[in-house]
């Protein structure tokens, strides 16, 4: 006998993080992207894998869907399901990423669902994308990031550090991100 | 960068929230009426006769038929504003204007005698109705472009094109209200005429600026 699809625990869980995360959760969301990394990335193996471009690169895309994922956010309609709107975000960037790599057809691409069976976790190699792009943003935005990505510091260790206030500080990464996103669209491989 | 250095900044990021899309789009769709009925009112203004014309049902149709349109190109715009959603069922209420027009031009021709047709089709206005529609179109265009800049649209010019016929649809209601030529066959020929030209900006600006 098998179970509706409607009681999908990993669907309602989800759902539930992602309101969690949109009132202020800040160590809730930070669960529900690495989840929704490790769903995604099986997704864009098979979809490059299909298209014949190789994975060297599949840990972009996953980066990629991931920040998109972050600034798109308010575009989730608050539903029972948050899934179907990661799997377009996701397919979205990784139809995006094959195109800047030269593949003009493609096979449909499998919602994580259908691979979710073998989440995967991260590569666990540095990837040159987002530091690449990094370097064209101004070197305060590109300072704070590092801040708080690589050097794992916290908003306030950071403004202490700049002489900015917090408030500052997180201003300028918001836009950091965007800028992030802005680059990686128009950025070809 | 490592996914999970990423994933800190992004969560460090939480805070940074703003308003839902559809928040956002009602907002930017008001903002673009108003300043489009100011404009309207200090320059234009409606016709002096309004107050007789609003009993006279053709004048009363040209509203029933802008509203018609209006709403459902703003609900398909905002369908469109996010990415797991397709227009599916709601784009055949864009019928419902359409079938409107249509039924008030045959109502038209059987009141009215043929000789008389073409005069009302052309009418008098059709110069100013060209122009005004798509001017009255821009403030809100503009504002719902912003707006979606926010979204997160699968086909961007789609998604612009209704934006740009909801922004025709407030300035065909505001337009409305100043020109004197009320027949259906006036209205079914140089209304969606001036519509398209929004629609086609719309669609360019979507291209342009909607990509994410």
């Amino acid at each position: 006998m098998g179970q509706e699809p409607s009681g999908d625990p990993v669907e309602e869980k989800w759902a539930t993080m992602m309101r969690a995360a949109l009132a202020g959760d800040e160590g809730v969301y930070r669960r529900l992207l690495e989840e929704i990394g490790r769903a995604v990335r099986p997704m864009a193996r098979g979809a490059f894998s299909r298209a014949r471009v190789g994975d060297a690169d599949v840990e972009d895309v996953v980066q990629e869907t991931l920040l998109a994922i972050h600034l798109k956010r308010q575009t989730w309609d608050g539903g029972l399901r948050l899934a179907p709107w990661v799997n377009s975000i996701a397919r979205h960037k990784i139809i995006d990423a094959m195109r800047r790599r030269g593949v003009r057809r493609h096979e449909p691409i499998e919602d994580f669902e259908a691979v979710l069976a073998a989440p995967e976790a991260e590569d666990p190699h540095t990837r040159g994308d987002v530091e690449r792009l990094l370097e064209q943003l101004p070197s305060r935005a590109r300072d704070i990031v590092k801040s708080i990505s690589l050097d794992g510091q916290s908003i306030a260790a950071t403004a202490m550090r700049l002489a900015m206030t917090e408030v500052a500080v997180r201003v300028a990464l918001h836009r950091a991100l965007k800028s992030l996103a802005a680059a990686w669209r128009s950025a070809n491989p | 960068m490592k996914t999970s250095d990423l994933i800190a900044a992004l969560a460090a990021d939480a805070p940074a929230r703003s308003a839902p899309i559809g928040r956002r789009l009602a907002l930017a769709l008001g903002v673009g009426a108003l300043i489009s009925a100011a404009l309207f009112m200090t320059t234009l203004g409606p016709r002096h006769d309004i107050a007789a014309a609003a009993h006279t049902m053709r004048f009363d149709l040209k509203f029933v038929d802008t509203l018609a349109f209006l709403l459902p190109c703003a609900l398909l715009c905002l369908r469109l504003a996010r990415p797991d959603a397709g227009p599916r069922a709601m784009a055949l209420w864009l019928a419902a204007p359409l079938a409107l027009l249509a039924g008030a031009v045959v109502m038209e021709l059987m009141m009215v005698p043929s000789q008389l047709w073409a005069t009302r089709l052309i009418g008098t206005n059709w110069m100013h109705c060209l122009m005004l529609i798509p001017l009255l179109s821009i403030p809100p265009l503009v504002a719902l472009i912003v707006a979606l800049r926010e979204g997160a649209p699968r086909r961007p010019a789609l998604t612009g094109a209704l934006a740009g016929a909801a922004a025709a649809g407030v300035a065909a209601t505001i337009y409305a209200t100043n020109c004197t030529d009320d027949s259906p066959l006036f209205v079914a020929s140089w209304y969606p005429l001036a519509t398209l030209i929004a629609v086609a900006a719309g669609a360019l600006a979507g291209r342009r600026f909607l990509r994410w």
